[in-house]
C-alpha cells in the first residue's frame, strides 16, 4: 500500500550517491591508492569527520527528533572506541612481546607472554598485571559485541533510571552531562583498568597487518566509516518515516499529549536513547582507529556540547542537516585551530585564529539559534521551494556542499 | 444501564486549597453528560484525575465491567483502558499533517517495536479518510495542523479521539473561540459519538448544553451541586444562587 522507502526518502538515495561518490573521489585521489593528491593524514581526517557525522545523526535522533537534549553521546561514543581499542593494543603489543622473545633459547610460555604484555600496556600507570575488564581482549569477536554492548547497556539503565522519574528539559540534560563527567573522571583514574589519562594508543596499527601501509588501511577505513554512514543514514530515515517518527516528534513537542493518546513515553524515550547510543558507539568504533589513540579526556562533557553546537547549526529534525553540521563545523574548527587560517593583524591586536575560533563558533551558535533556527539544512527548503514541485533529479544533493567545502578546505 | 466509570468520594488538595472536595460521579457506557459550574469548580481537576494527570488523596476511581481501578495506572494505560480526552486549549501536533495526527491516534498496537514496524494498510489510510470526512477536515488531509483554524484544530482534536475509539471520551470546552456555525457542527459530532459510547463534556455556554439535551452535572467548589435535566438543575435555587444569578 505504501509506496517503496526511496519513494519516500529522496533525500536519501540522493545522498547514498553523493556519499559514494565522494568517497570514490577521495580515494583516486589519495596517497595510497591512486594520484597521491591528498595525503594519508588527510584522508584520515575525512574518514574521522565521516564519524563524527554519524553520531551527529544520532544525536539528531534522540534530540533533534525525540526532543531530549543529551549531553553523554560522547561517552557512548568514546567507550565505543575503548571497546575496540583494548583488542587493537593488547593484540598489538602481544605480537610485538613474542617476536622480541622469538630469539630467547626457551620458547616463552603463555604466563611470560601474559607477563609481558602486561607490563608493556600497564608500565606507564605502574602496574604489570592484566585487569579483569581485558578479560576477552584477544578476541576480536568478543570486543566487537562489547562495542554495541557496553555502551548499550549503559544508556538501558541510565534511560530507564531518568525516564522512569519523568526528568525532563534542563535537568535531563545536567544529568546525563553528570553521566559523562563520572565516566570520565573514572577513567582518568590510575587503577580504571583502561591506562588512565594515558589511555589506549597505537590504535592505527591493525594486528597481522603489518605489511599493509597507513596509506592504504586510512582508505579501507574511508570506506569502513562511510559504509557505516549510509547504513545509519538509512537506518536513521527509516525509523523518523514512518508511524515511529510521529510519534517521537509528537513527544517532543507535547509528551503529555502523546500519554494521553495511550503511548507509553518513557519506553519511546529509552528506545531511541538506546539505539542513538549504540550508533554513536559504533561511530566511535571506527574514529578511534583512524585517530591513533584514545583519553578520557575524548569523553569530557564539552565534545557532546560540540556536537549539539553541530547539530543545531547544521539543521535539526532533519538529518542531512545533522551531517552537514558536523562535517563543515568539525571541518571549519581543524582548519582554524590547526593554525593554517591566516591571523588578522588589526594594529593594536592581531586576532589569532587559535584562541579566538571558540568565541566565533559560539557567536554562530547562538545567531543561527536566534536568526536561522533551521540551520544550513534550512536552504535546501529555499532551494526545493524555488524548483519545487519536481525535487527529483536536482543534482546538488543536501551533502555535496558540505564535502565540497571540505576539499575547499585542505 | 451498566455504569462505565464510578468515580467516589475523591479529594484532591493544591498547597492547601481544596480543588476537589469529596466529589462523586458515575455515567454508564451510552450516555452524554455536560458538566457545567463557575470557573474554578474544579472541572478539568477532575477530568486530570480520571486520566491519571494528578493523582487524588483519597477516593475510588473504578473503571468497566472489571471494576478495575485506575489510581493504579498511568496515564498512557488509562489511554489504552478506553478513555480519551479532549484538553481546554486544542492540543494537535502543530508540525505534523491532519493526516499523521489521525494516524497516530488511530486505534492500534502502542508499543515502540509495534509501531516501528508498522505498515500503513489500505484499511487504515481509508479510516483517515473518513474520520476526516466527519470532521470536515478531509480537503485538509495534507496539510500541517498548525495551519488550520482555531475551529479545525478542536476538531481535528476531536477527531484524534473518535480515532482512538474510546470508551468513554472526556472533553473540555470544545466550543471556546468558536463561531455559531462551528459550534452546531461540534454538538452534532458529540452526540453522534455518544450514540456508542460515554461522553462527557464539561462547556459554560448554556445554549451549548440546551443544544446537547442530556443530563447536567453541576459542579461547585469542588463537588457536585446538582443533578439531572438542564431545566431540573437551572430551576434550583443553589444553582441559581452561585453560578446563574451572578
Ligand atoms: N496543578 C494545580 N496547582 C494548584 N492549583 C490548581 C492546580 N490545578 C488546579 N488548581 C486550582 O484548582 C481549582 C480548580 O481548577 P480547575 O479544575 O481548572 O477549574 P475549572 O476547570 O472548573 O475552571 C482552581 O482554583 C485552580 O486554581
Ligand atoms: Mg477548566
Amino acid at each position: 500500500m505504501e509506496r517503496s522507502f526511496f519513494a519516500r526518502n529522496p533525500s536519501a538515495l540522493i545522498f547514498i550517491a553523493c556519499l559514494a561518490g565522494f568517497t570514490l573521489l577521495i580515494t583516486v585521489l589519495a596517497e595510497g591508492f591512486g594520484a597521491d593528491v591528498i595525503s594519508t593524514s588527510m584522508v584520515k581526517t575525512l574518514g574521522k569527520t565521516l564519524c563524527l557525522c554519524l553520531i551527529a545523526i544520532a544525536m539528531d535522533l534522540v534530540w533533534g527528533y525525540c526532543g531530549i537534549l543529551s549531553l553523554g553521546h560522547f561517552a557512548f561514543f568514546g567507550l565505543g572506541g575503548y571497546m575496540l581499542g583494548m583488542w587493537l593494543m593488547f593484540e598489538r603489543t602481544k605480537e610485538i612481546v613474542v617476536s622480541s622473545m622469538a630469539n630467547a633459547p626457551l620458547p616463552p610460555t603463555a604466563q611470560e607472554i601474559r607477563d609481558g604484555i602486561g607490563t608493556q600496556i600497564f608500565g606507564v600507570v605502574g602496574g604489570s598485571e592484566i585487569p579483569g575488564i581485558w578479560l576477552f581482549a584477544d578476541s576480536l569477536f568478543a570486543q566487537l559485541a562489547l562495542v554495541v554492548l557496553v555502551p548499550g547497556l549503559l544508556a538501558l539503565v541510565f534511560g530507564w533510571l531518568a525516564f522512569r522519574s519523568r526528568v525532563t528539559g534542563v535537568y535531563l540534560s545536567i544529568l546525563t552531562q553528570a553521566m559523562t563527567l563520572a565516566l570520565a573522571l573514572y577513567l582518568f583514574q590510575n587503577d580504571s583498568g583502561l591506562r588512565g589519562n594515558n589511555g589506549l594508543s597505537g590504535l592505527q596499527n591493525l594486528p597481522g597487518a603489518d605489511a599493509i601501509p597507513q596509506s592504504t588501511m586510512s582508505i579501507w577505513f574511508l570506506w569502513a566509516s562511510a559504509a557505516a554512514l549510509a547504513l545509519g543514514y538509512l537506518l536513521a530515515a527509516w525509523i523518523v518515516g514512518g508511524k515511529f517518527g510521529s510519534v517521537i516528534r509528537g513527544i517532543r513537542d507535547d509528551e503529555a499529549r502523546v500519554r494521553f493518546l495511550g503511548y507509553n513515553v518513557e519506553g519511546y524515550k529509552l528506545f531511541i536513547f538506546t539505539v542513538t547510543a549504540v550508533i554513536a558507539a559504533i561511530a566511535g568504533a571506527l574514529y578511534y582507529p583512524q585517530a591513533g589513540i584514545i583519553n578520557p579526556a575524548e569523553i569530557a562533557p564539552i565534545a557532546s556540547i560540540y556536537l549539539a553546537v553541530w547539530v543545531a547549526i547544521g539543521g535539526r529534525g532533519r538529518i542531512y542537516g545533522a551531517v552537514i553540521g558536523a562535517a563543515f563545523v568539525s571541518l571549519v574548527s581543524t582548519w582554524f585551530t590547526g593554525g593554517q587560517a591566516p591571523d588578522i593583524p588589526l594594529g593594536f591586536y592581531t586576532i589569532k585564529w587559535v584562541d579566538w575560533w571558540l568565541i566565533l563558533l559560539g557567536l554562530s551558535f547562538v545567531a543561527v539559534t536566534l536568526f536561522a533556527p533551521k540551520g544550513i539544512g534550512g536552504l535546501f527548503d529555499l532551494i526545493e521551494g524555488r524548483i519545487a514541485p519536481n525535487r527529483h533529479g536536482a543534482d546538488l544533493g543536501p551533502d555535496m556542499s558540505a564535502l565540497r567545502e571540505k576539499e575547499a578546505s585542505e | 444501564m451498566s455504569t462505565l466509570l464510578e468515580v467516589s468520594g475523591i479529594s484532591v488538595t493544591f498547597d492547601g486549597f481544596r480543588a476537589i472536595n469529596n466529589l462523586s460521579f458515575q455515567i454508564g457506557s451510552a450516555e452524554l453528560r455536560a458538566i457545567i459550574g463557575p470557573n474554578g469548580a474544579g472541572k478539568t481537576t477532575f477530568m486530570d484525575i480520571v486520566t491519571g494527570k494528578t493523582r487524588p488523596d483519597e477516593g475510588r476511581v473504578i473503571w468497566g465491567e472489571k471494576s478495575e481501578n485506575l489510581l493504579k495506572l498511568n496515564e498512557s494505560q488509562i489511554a489504552r483502558k478506553g478513555i480519551g480526552r479532549k484538553f481546554q486549549r486544542p492540543t494537535v501536533f502543530e508540525d505534523q499533517t491532519v493526516f499523521e495526527n489521525l494516524l497516530m491516534a488511530l486505534k492500534k498496537a502502542r508499543s515502540p517495536f509495534d509501531v516501528l514496524f508498522y505498515r500503513r494498510s489500505g484499511h487504515d489510510r481509508d479510516k483517515v479518510e473518513e474520520l476526516a470526512e466527519e470532521i470536515g477536515l478531509k480537503d485538509e488531509l495534507q496539510r500541517k495542523s498548525g495551519e488550520l483554524a482555531h475551529g479545525q484544530k478542536q476538531w481535528l482534536e476531536i477527531g484524534m479521539l473518535l480515532a482512538q475509539e474510546p470508551r468513554l471520551l472526556l472533553v473540555d470546552e470544545p466550543a471556546a473561540g468558536m463561531s455559531p456555525v462551528e459550534r452546531e457542527h461540534t454538538t452534532n459530532l458529540l452526540v453522534e459519538a455518544a450514540k456508542t459510547r460515554a461522553v462527557v463534556v464539561v462547556e459554560h455556554d448554556m445554549e451549548f448544553v440546551r443544544r446537547l439535551n442530556c443530563k447536567v452535572t453541576v459542579f461547585h467548589e469542588g463537588s457536585v451541586l446538582a443533578e439531572g435535566s438542564l431545566d431540573h438543575v437551572t430551576a434550583n435555587q443553589d444553582v441559581i444562587d452561585v453560578y446563574l444569578g451572578r
